[in-house]
């Protein structure tokens, strides 16, 4: 029973509370470059979250026998197969997709969730937690970056996941540009960290009120 | 030399300056623009005015009512953005043109970053620019002013500045005498609303100047080092170097924009820095990038640089002897 608490708070805590985009703020590279469209944000998710879920199975398997001294570059031969192995399949089935993401699938290789993950988490903790952190870490950083790129590309450029939905509207053309970035990761931290206090606050308010 | 941080035992003169006070003096000193670009442009400049100035207050307000800050909307400051934000659109820009970049200005670029004082790049100018980035169709739209053949509803050919753009590179057929160099002054010339008339905007600038409002450094060096440019560079061209001087952005930006105190140095040399660094940017993109101007892009870069500026010719304390080795 108690195993099985911690594996779902090990992914509700990747999911939510350590969420990778809005309180570790990592993977930013991604987070910024690819987000001007709903789609980018999904593909570019999922196909970091693969990596994450089987590179910190394979370092918390591997964990007992990398030698602390190389370890470093033990993570990147796992993490850049897997990478290499997304990389092959995203062009072999999804050229375009491919095309649009460029150079961000490749370096998945360096995005700081995966290591920060591996060397925090899944080198401490057996297979199971380290799947269920990559999951939640994964989905949380898939879910974070596809609403991003979803604001983005309907102040951007009018659409929603690609579709016309607000005719005659004028896209605001630097939302899907580097500096709209920057600006609606910043408004949405705002509203992330401000949920998250109320949040904190009503809990506290309920804890009291029942002591 | 930097007597503008001195530090002296009281007792002390008080010279009675409030953000109210000073705020009035900068719109003051916008008027005369103001009433310009009325004329020159017609009803049309009146209503984006007004429409900047009343939304700027206006978020400035709600935001600080709604999150429960002083509201401090009555300070004038954001008529001064407002002013500043309508002064950048061209006179025929559609109406929720200046309401989007008052919003931005007030909202992201002033209040987000801890309002009055606190703002790291001038509101108006970041507004312009994104606006500029994001419509810039409608933005570049420079239509004639009323004294012009067609009026205001057509939209000009060619800016004076791209006029002597051409010159400047020896492009074949382009003549300084397309452009006229009391058209430029006076203000009968395609630009945005608040940018043409020189000669308002030099008024106001000696306004402020005697009211000891702003510092002469910023304009002067900034100007300056726009004129040292181009006269090095065009062989000593005095008539293209003066129509370069009046031309585009550059009085509006020097005397108003990059004079804006919370993002310009506190310093007198970090002053002289920072002005000849907007000159040298401002030549360099009017001389050589792809935008005609580039005096906006000019200030935001050394907005950003002005803190540097600041630590870099921070006065030394009295009695400190500097470490050497």
């Amino acid at each position: 029973m108690a195993k099985k608490a911690t594996v779902g708070k090990t992914f509700f805590n990747g999911l939510v509370t350590e969420n990778p985009t809005f309180t570790l703020m990592l993977g930013m590279c991604p987070t910024l470059g690819v987000t001007t469209a709903a789609w980018n944000g999904i593909y570019m998710g999922l196909a970091t979250t693969f990596v994450l879920v089987c590179s910190n199975l394979f370092i918390s398997l591997l964990r007992k026998i990398i030698p602390d001294k190389v370890r470093i570059p033990c993570y990147i031969i796992v993490i850049a197969s897997f990478v290499t192995m997304v990389d092959l399949f995203m062009q072999a089935f999804m050229p375009d997709m491919r095309a649009i993401l460029g150079s961000y699938i490749p370096l998945i290789v360096v995005n700081c969730i995966i290591f920060a993950r591996a060397e925090s988490f899944a080198a401490k903790n057996g297979p199971h937690l380290a799947l269920a952190d990559g999951l939640g870490m994964g989905l949380g950083f898939t879910i974070s970056i596809t609403c991003l790129a979803a604001i983005r590309e309907i102040i951007g450029s009018g659409k929603f996941f690609g579709m016309e939905i607000l005719p005659g509207y004028e896209p605001m053309a630097i939302m899907t540009k580097v500096p709209g970035g920057f600006i609606t990761l910043g408004i949405m931290m705002i509203l992330v960290n401000a949920a998250k206090k109320a949040i904190t606050r009503r809990r506290a308010a309920r804890k009291e009120a029942a002591a | 030399m930097q007597h503008n941080l001195a530090i002296t035992p009281s007792p002390h003169v008080r010279s009675g300056a409030t953000t109210r006070r000073i705020m009035q003096d900068v719109c003051i000193a916008l008027a005369p623009a103001g009433i310009a670009s009325v004329i020159l442009f017609g009803g049309h400049a009146a209503v984006i005015i007004a429409v900047c100035v009343l939304t700027c207050v206006l978020t400035e307000y709600v935001y600080q009512r709604l999150m429960n800050q002083r509201v401090t909307a009555g300070d004038w400051s954001a008529v001064v953005t407002g002013l500043l934000l309508a002064y950048n659109i061209p006179a025929n820009a559609p109406i929720w043109i200046p309401i989007v970049g008052s919003v931005f200005a007030i909202l992201i670029v002033k209040q987000l970053f801890g309002g009055i004082g606190s703002n790291f790049m001038n509101p108006a100018l970041t507004a312009r620019a994104v606006l500029f980035v994001s419509w810039s169709s409608i933005m570049t739209a420079y239509p004639n002013t009323v004294f012009m053949t067609g009026g205001v509803d057509t939209v000009s050919s060619a800016t004076p500045l791209a006029a002597l753009g051409k010159v400047f590179t020896g492009a074949e057929g382009a003549s300084l005498a397309d452009v006229g160099l009391a058209d430029l002054f006076l203000g009968n010339c395609a630009g945005v609303l608040g940018e043409t008339c020189k000669l308002a905007l030099i008024l106001g600038g000696i306004y402020l100047f005697i009211r000891k409002v702003i510092d002469w450094r910023i304009p002067v060096c900034m100007i300056g080092t726009v004129a040292v440019m181009y006269l090095l560079t065009s062989g000593f061209n005095a008539e293209l170097t003066l129509k370069e001087l009046l031309s585009g952005g550059l009085m509006l930006g020097a005397i108003f924009m990059a004079t804006d105190y919370a993002t310009s140095p506190q310093t007198n040399l970090g002053r002289i820095i920072f002005g000849v660094g907007c000159g040298l940017l401002l030549f360099v993109i009017r001389a050589y990038a792809s935008y005609p101007e580039g005096c906006s892009f000019a200030i935001l870069f050394m907005n950003v640089c002005s803190p540097l500026i600041d630590r870099w010719t921070a006065p030394t304390p009295f009695g400190e002897v500097k470490q050497h080795g």
